[in-house]
């Protein structure tokens, strides 16, 4: 983002996480409040980052592996003749599919009990730092009228 | 994840087959077949982008079709750039939009070795983008974060729930109960993508929601749902009547307050959502008589009913995209009772139509009109059942999305008319006591 920008910037989503990184911009004149707010944000935005990158790297590995033990018991090779990677069928997939959700759903549980609670965070305070700067407008604009 | 089909030759599928053999034709004539056939998939998809995650038939991901259209444009010059794609094996299949598609046919190498990438981005969207709002894009916004489209078919669920009741049609109260449910269907869908940006941000379908890509912020998707629901219901309850806004409430806390929640908790969550995709006949059934009888349940059974084929044949295509994002759905914690609920719901259905006439609903035409629908998606439930594949759980599908306006448009023709029952002496209104009058001695 260029330097002048007076505004968070948003990139193209991660690679190991889906999740599309934010460059917050910090106001030379950041109040306390609006400092929480985006503490706050880079806070969570680091915490989803880990979550998800460790998460989805976890299920490729455990995808790899599901499939190469598969692929071994039915003798076959990782790729075929032609060189193409050998994969299994939806069918076959769905056991590898139904073990990893189940193991991982306290790890979910868990994680949605922390979003959920930053989400409401994030967003209350996004509410109080608009209604003050809301007010500051209202109050600069009556100054000037006077003058 | 990517959900890679391998294309059979038997060619089950006669889009995917002309699909791919597209790319070894001319560029130029490749690009209008292929422009029409997204269109033609685009039509096809859209109707019901239900896509899992929802039972109120509050379906996602979708942009408004000029948007596609328009990007296609763009695209159509960049595919004019490429090369017959030699390898052709692994068709990625999404049923996110047509854009998503022309992206994963561009790279299929590259994504044998990235980490899971979720689609593929077109160059616009590996740039940077300013978190600025822009007035003249936030319509569009607005309507990607309530599911314009999906609102749309609640609305005409309501107004099919309006239309079968008994009484005579009053177009005011039918424009405001219509009004106030889409309200409350808005607002219910903004707070649902609210709660869920990164788990929207993993699945393939949902990547390109506003709030995923920060083109709103947080707090304007709360104000927007809040502006919604509020006028919604107030309009329901004080413009119609307190019991359809007590309804259209409720729809929005059991939407955004359990279905969503729960979608993460347990495979209880698909039943949630079918009560929650059942009420809004219901509350157009309750806006035009005010009370809630047998026929609102009856109507409500309809749909939720229906529910159940269409989510869980939906859901089946989606099962890594459900692991991998922590959803506990029944495809695949429970196949078995995935494919048996749907068959039963589809059994069910031609029961409830049954139904209908005993009811004093319809006359007894109904069901004999709706029993070879009705007998067809269950045939195909029952193929479901027996293959549990891909090509079954599409099918059932496809079919649900015709077979649901087709049943209430039948049950509407077929609806008892408010002048037979008056001679049957059924109706104690008031406004129809010149035709009691009659039978007095």
């Amino acid at each position: 983002p260029p330097a002048h920008s007076r505004s968070d910037w948003i990139g193209p989503p991660d690679k190991h996480s889906n999740l599309r990184p934010i460059i917050f911009y910090r106001p030379p004149e950041e109040s306390r409040l609006e400092r929480r707010l985006r503490e706050a944000r880079q806070e969570a935005q680091a915490s989803n980052q880990r979550f998800w990158a460790r998460h989805n790297r976890t299920f490729r590995q455990e995808k790899e592996e599901f499939i190469y033990s598969r692929l071994k018991a039915k003798g076959l090779e990782m790729r075929d003749e032609s060189g193409q990677k050998a994969t299994l069928n939806a069918e076959e997939m769905a056991d590898f599919y139904k073990d990893f959700l189940s193991k991982n759903l306290k790890k979910h549980l868990q994680y949605n009990r922390d979003w959920y609670k930053r989400n409401f965070r994030i967003t209350f305070l996004m509410g109080q730092v608009a209604l003050v700067r809301a007010l500051r407008w209202l109050r600069w604009r009556k100054k000037n009228v006077e003058q | 994840g990517l959900f890679v089909w391998r294309l059979r030759n038997t060619g089950v599928r006669q889009r995917p087959c002309r699909f791919m053999h597209l790319y070894h034709v001319a560029n130029d004539r490749l690009i209008t077949f292929q422009y029409f056939n997204f269109l033609k998939r685009m039509y096809v998809t859209q109707c019901n982008k239900d896509l899992s995650q929802r039972a109120k038939p509050k379906s996602d991901s979708i942009v408004s079709p000029f948007h596609e259209l328009q990007q296609l444009d763009q695209e159509k010059k960049a595919v004019n750039k490429i090369s017959p794609i030699s390898s052709p094996v692994h068709h990625l299949w999404s049923e996110t939009s047509s854009r998503n598609k022309w992206r994963e046919l561009k790279s299929t190498a590259e994504t044998e070795d990235s980490g899971i990438p979720v689609g593929n981005e077109s160059k616009e969207d590996r740039r940077w983008k300013e978190m600025k709002l822009r007035l003249d894009d936030l319509p569009g916004i607005l309507a990607r974060l309530s599911k314009i489209k999906l609102t749309a078919l609640v609305v005409s669920t309501t107004s099919a729930g309006f239309a079968m009741a008994p009484v005579p049609f009053e177009l005011t109260c039918f424009l405001l109960a219509s009004l106030g449910t889409g309200l409350a269907s808005c607002a219910a869908n903004s707070i649902n993508q609210f709660f869920e940006v990164p788990f929207d941000s993993n699945m393939n379908r949902t990547k390109n929601r506003p709030l995923v890509r920060g083109q709103i912020s947080p707090l304007l998707a709360v104000c927007f749902a809040a502006s919604c629901g509020i006028p919604g219901i107030a309009l329901l309850t004080l413009g119609v009547n307190p019991l359809t806004g007590a309804l259209g409430a409720f729809n929005i806390f059991l939407y955004t307050c359990c279905y969503t929640p729960l979608k993460r908790m347990s495979i209880a969550n698909t039943w949630v959502g079918a009560v929650v995709g059942a009420i809004p006949p219901v509350m157009g059934w309750t806006a035009a008589t005010g009370t809630l009888d047998a026929g609102a349940l009856l109507l409500g059974g309809i749909l939720y009913s229906w529910q159940f084929p269409h989510f869980n044949a939906l859901s089946w295509g989606l099962r890594e995209d459900y692991s991998r994002g922590g959803y506990c759905m029944m495809s695949v914690t429970h196949p078995g009772l995935c494919r048996r609920v749907a068959l039963r719901h589809c059994l069910a259905l031609i029961g409830l139509s049954t139904l209908a006439p005993v009811l004093n609903i319809t006359t007894w035409t109904f069901p004999i009109i709706s029993l070879p629908i009705n007998l067809y998606i269950s045939y195909l439930g029952f193929r479901f059942y027996k293959d549990a594949d891909r090509s079954s759980s599409r099918k059932l599908f496809f079919c649900s999305l015709w077979h649901l306006p087709m049943l209430l448009l039948v049950m509407f023709t077929c609806k008892k008319s408010v002048l037979e029952k008056e001679d049957k002496g059924d109706l104690p209104r008031g406004s129809h006591e010149t035709a009691m009058e009659i039978r007095l001695p």
